[in-house]
């Protein structure tokens, strides 16, 4: 009963792609083969993460499923992968996507099914290595090598300026992510410094001892890299470009996945590597995040096309995580990981449906709707639920995620509270403006008039959304418990080492005031 | 005593295998000379040898020996079909290719400063015969000329700081040289520096460093592609490997003094070979840049002189050589005899006709960009770890910020091939057999080196054990 669950989940997807490589497709007469193959594979996937899970054990902060080999063993680089309560919820998450994302491209990707499928179980591979790695060489090789699939998939199946958008996603990420491996290779040599030998052995980094100043150069190389991918006000530009052109699969893989590997890289990599420094950059990151919130839901506000919204609400939710993450106490954390969770369903399930409407009408302009309920009900009714999610109305996921991380940041500085609830309130005025002029009213475009509602494959991966949006609403405690021996131990490594600086800065002032009021005693006696 | 007697006359009996196919011109018959050298070159492994005196078996040389070696017996394979195609005549071409590689795993072993010079004369000759072998083309005798004068005028240079080294040193044999400068204090003495600045500037223009670099662009243009291949690889790796010998072992004593020099060039190489790269449109003359930006990286891990940048020289050696050759091995088999094919909008929709070609030259394309999981990813790693762990953290920034712009242009092929549609009057290339499998065992090797390094890092540092 001892099977590498980990590795099998991602080894899993590179040989389903390996194996749609001999299936032979040159005249496309195989597609529906293709198309069933991908799914069984993902599906199979998605199963392997839930098996994870169910070997899980929740009360334990620890990394589980350990696997452990030899790699290159001249630099302490080692094939480590393991799960704990936070990368495990969004390795299950990847797994419970890729079907979707398979789906959602069913009948809108005719040219290159094959090709098509195996870059997006590539891609699933990537993901799930990144969220599994332990080392942080391994790490890097899945953070940067997730990046082909994806740059191909919008390049070859997106939409007008996809070869922009590609390059530009590609580029961007990739400028911010070789400054991190700079600091990765600084990391190994301090632990070669410290100890005699280099390791990327990431538990074993975490408890170097790094001095304030190399601490503050190295998280800013992470931090970049991580706020690139979030992406952090003002390193957004990238997304509404890549969002916009990728195709449906790309967009709810991107929106769904691999923007919270920026906020897993702060969780994991850059806030407890470095504590002092995020201690010291915290506040202002927390600003850029408040920004982005406000700042995202704003221009979301005046999108015409429907798309372009749902890009710009990323960056504003994607704000809110990155907040919680600041705050650092167990309330904001856990609500940044919930919310991480609940953005992929949610705004994974958005990208969807506008897809949907998409691959009906080739518009995505939000102008070209409208009175759309009377055409098509159920699609209606799967949008206003997933809206209402993604707005975070009570019962639904994004609620439990927004209010544990507007508890602890309320419990850190209220004022970012300010700045965020504004957010939430600009959030229901966009989502649900664009709602009402797109579904309610008279249908006013003739064209719209005959548009069919749910086809079978949409049904089946607009349900399960639909349904996990709810359970995370209701249930909360059955994400919530896995996440929390993990989330406490992050927290409580912050808070050590801040409570160790605070501690030293009292002392230190104690000391100048000490010395002060010597002077001042010297110079009045004299 | 007796092995090493044995490993020696295996050597020479390697030496010879070579002589005679050098005369009997036939591809397959260079293959069997080049797996010859190859076992001597595995039979010698850990033999220090040294015959003659100038020409040392030791692990460095013999593992930059088989990087030669396997450049060598791709650029044949790859030749055959191209041979035929340009109605280049085959007897001279081989000949000259198996003088090439003669004269480079000569220079890579080579354990005297004016065997290093005989060796790179050896090569050089070959090499510019080889740029200008299309004689109909004006573009390639236009070529084979500058190189051929700037390369001239480089011997030279590399002559007179010989020249100078020996009047201060009293010897051109490299060990004597260093134990005479570890010896003496010379370092008041400008002579010293007059010839580390010959030298330096000899080297350099053989590896294509800025400021040196100007006659690659426009020789890699003109020569067919599979010679732009092997001249970018095999040249570069056997200049790389004397110039390493040279710098870190006689002259290590004065490393604080070219180090800096060589960090400037290393920084300029880096940066001029990528920016300019952006800007072509010629996909050979775009890769001409790339090979100048990738010896940049490689003066990287001469700058930082650590275990690791020495062993990180050898391992990128090997990773460049098979994957930049694999590139204009593709370049060369889309090639027409009369059309070249080699501008980039000839690329567009590359996908469409020939899906297996294009993703073999993506796959060299990301490699040279420096993306996992290939082979181009750990040597770069490599190269960026040694300058980290010697302090040179500006040289390390400079590296990746440049790759990735490096990695723009690479896409800008990959955008032409996979997102634009098929240009009118391309027209249907046959691939044969041979090539194919050169292709595969190239992309192979990749995936290998990228995925599993293990092995050959180890054989690296191994490398740089016995002479450093």
């Amino acid at each position: 009963m001892n099977l590498p669950l980990l590795s099998i989940s991602w080894l899993l997807p590179v040989a389903g792609a390996a194996l749609l490589l001999l299936i032979g497709n040159a005249d496309g007469r195989r597609n529906g083969l293709i198309r069933w193959v991908t799914l069984l594979v993902s599906i199979a996937v998605f199963a392997v993460t839930l098996a994870i899970w169910a070997s899980f054990s929740a009360g334990s902060p620890e990394f589980q499923l350990v696997e452990r080999h030899l790699w290159i063993p001249a630099f302490g680089i080692d094939y480590y992968v393991g799960v704990d309560g936070i990368s495990l919820l969004l390795v299950v998450l990847t797994g419970f996507l890729t079907p979707i994302a398979v789906l959602s491209s069913w009948i809108s990707i005719e040219k290159k099914v094959k090709e098509f499928s195996i870059f997006l179980l590539l891609l699933e591979a990537a993901m799930i290595g990144v969220f599994l790695s332990l080392d942080l060489f391994l790490f890097y090789v899945f953070w940067d090598a997730m990046l082909i699939p994806m740059y191909f998939l919008i390049g070859i199946w997106g939409y007008d300026q996809r070869i922009y958008a590609a390059v530009k996603f590609m580029l961007y990420t990739m400028a911010g992510s070789v400054l991190m491996l700079i600091a990765i290779l600084g990391l190994a040599y301090l632990h070669s410094a410290a100890t005699g030998s280099y390791s990327f052995d990431l538990l074993k980094l975490y408890t170097l001892d790094i001095a304030p100043r190399t601490q503050f150069w190295f998280f800013l190389a992470f931090a970049v890299a991580f706020a690139i991918k979030v992406p952090l006000f003002p390193f957004h530009t990238w997304l509404p470009d890549a969002h916009v052109q990728a195709p449906t699969a790309g967009s709810v893989i991107l929106a769904g996945v691999l923007l919270k590997m920026g906020t897993y890289g702060f969780v994991r990599f850059a806030f407890p590597l470095f504590p002092l420094a995020a201690a010291y950059f915290a506040p202002w990151i927390a600003v850029l995040a408040v920004i982005g919130i406000i700042y995202g839901a704003l221009v979301a506000m005046v999108q015409p096309d429907m798309k372009k919204l749902v890009a710009y609400s990323s960056v504003s939710h994607l704000g809110f995580v990155v907040l919680g993450i600041c705050a650092m106490n167990v309330n904001g954390l856990q609500g940044a990981v919930y919310q991480m969770l609940a953005h992929g369903v949610s705004t994974g399930g958005l990208f969807l449906i506008v897809g949907m409407l998409s691959d009906r009408r080739h518009t995505r302009l939000i102008s070209e709707f409208g009175g759309l309920k009377a055409v098509m009900p159920r699609l209606t009714a799967a949008f206003m639920l997933i809206t209402l999610a993604s707005i975070g109305l009570p019962g639904l996921n994004g609620f439990i995620g927004e209010f544990l991380i507007m508890l602890g940041a309320f419990r850190w500085d209220p004022r970012y509270v300010v700045g965020a609830g504004l957010g939430v309130i600009l959030s229901a005025v966009y989502m649900l403006w664009m709602f009402q002029r797109v579904y309610y009213g008279k249908v006013t475009n003739g064209e719209n008039a005959t548009l069919p509602d749910l086809m079978p494959h949409e049904w089946s991966s607009v349900v399960p959304l639909c349904a996990v949006a709810l359970v995370m609403g209701i249930f909360p405690a059955i994400f919530l418990k896995p996440m929390e021996p993990a989330v406490t131990r992050i927290v409580d490594r912050m808070q050590n080492v801040q409570t160790l600086r605070v501690e030293r800065e009292r002392i230190e002032r104690e000391r100048s005031e000490r010395s002060e009021r010597a002077q001042r005693l010297l110079r009045a006696e004299r | 005593m007796l092995s090493v007697t044995l490993a020696a006359l295996a050597c020479m009996a390697a030496e010879a295998f070579r002589e005679k196919d050098e005369r009997m011109p036939i591809g397959g018959l260079g293959i069997v000379g080049l797996i010859g050298a190859a076992i001597s070159a595995a039979l010698l492994w850990n033999g220090n040898t040294v015959s003659y005196g100038v020409i040392s078996g030791d692990n460095f040389g013999l593992f930059v020996t088989l990087v030669l070696v396997a450049v060598g017996i791709l650029t044949i394979m790859f030749s055959s079909q191209v041979v035929d195609r340009d109605g280049i005549p085959a007897g001279e071409y081989y000949t000259l290719i198996l003088f090439a590689i003669a004269g480079m795993i000569m220079m890579a072993t080579a354990n005297d400063l004016l065997v290093i010079f005989i060796a790179l004369e050896i090569l050089s000759l070959a090499v510019y015969v080889l740029t200008g072998i299309r004689r109909e083309d004006p573009r390639a005798t236009e070529a084979a000329f500058k190189y051929f004068l700037l390369g001239a005028f480089s011997s030279a240079f590399f002559l007179y700081g010989i020249a100078f080294t020996f009047g201060l040193t009293g010897s051109t044999h490299l060990d004597r040289i260093g134990a005479y400068l570890a010896a003496q204090s010379l370092s008041d003495n400008p002579l010293i520096l007059v010839a580390l600045g010959l030298l330096l500037v000899g080297f350099a223009f053989k590896i294509s460093a800025v400021p040196f670099h100007m006659w690659t662009p426009d020789a890699y243009e003109g020569a067919p592609a599979i010679v732009t291949g092997f001249m970018s690889t095999g040249v570069k790796a056997a200049a790389f490997a004397a110039f390493a010998r040279v710098f870190l072992s006689s002259f290590e004593p004065f490393s604080a003094d070219w180090a800096p020099v060589v960090w400037v060039i290393a920084a300029a190489t880096m940066i001029l070979g990528t920016v300019v790269g952006v800007a072509q449109t010629n996909l050979k003359r775009m890769l001409a840049y790339s090979s100048i930006a990738h010896g940049g990286y490689l003066l990287v891990g001469l700058v930082a002189a650590n275990e690791v940048g020495k062993a990180a020289i050898l391992f990128y050696l090997a990773a460049y050589a098979i994957t930049n050759l694999a590139a204009f091995g593709v370049i060369a088999l889309l090639g027409a005899r009369d059309r070249a094919n080699d501008e980039l909008r000839d690329y567009a929709g590359l996908w469409y006709s020939h899906p297996g070609l294009s993703a073999l030259m993506t796959v060299c394309l990301l490699s040279l960009g420096g993306l996992p999981p290939t082979a181009g990813f750990i040597g770069k790693w490599y190269i960026f770890s040694a300058a980290v762990g010697a302090g040179y953290y500006g040289l390390a920034v400079i590296g990746v910020l440049t790759s990735v712009i490096s990695v723009f242009f690479y896409l800008r092929v990959v955008v032409m091939m996979y997102m634009q549609p098929r240009g009118a009057e391309a027209q249907p290339v046959h691939v044969t057999a041979l090539s194919m499998t050169a292709l595969t065992v190239s992309i192979v090797a990749i995936f290998y080196l990228g995925i599993l390094p293990t092995q050959v890092l180890n054989l690296a540092a191994q490398s740089i054990a016995t002479i450093f």
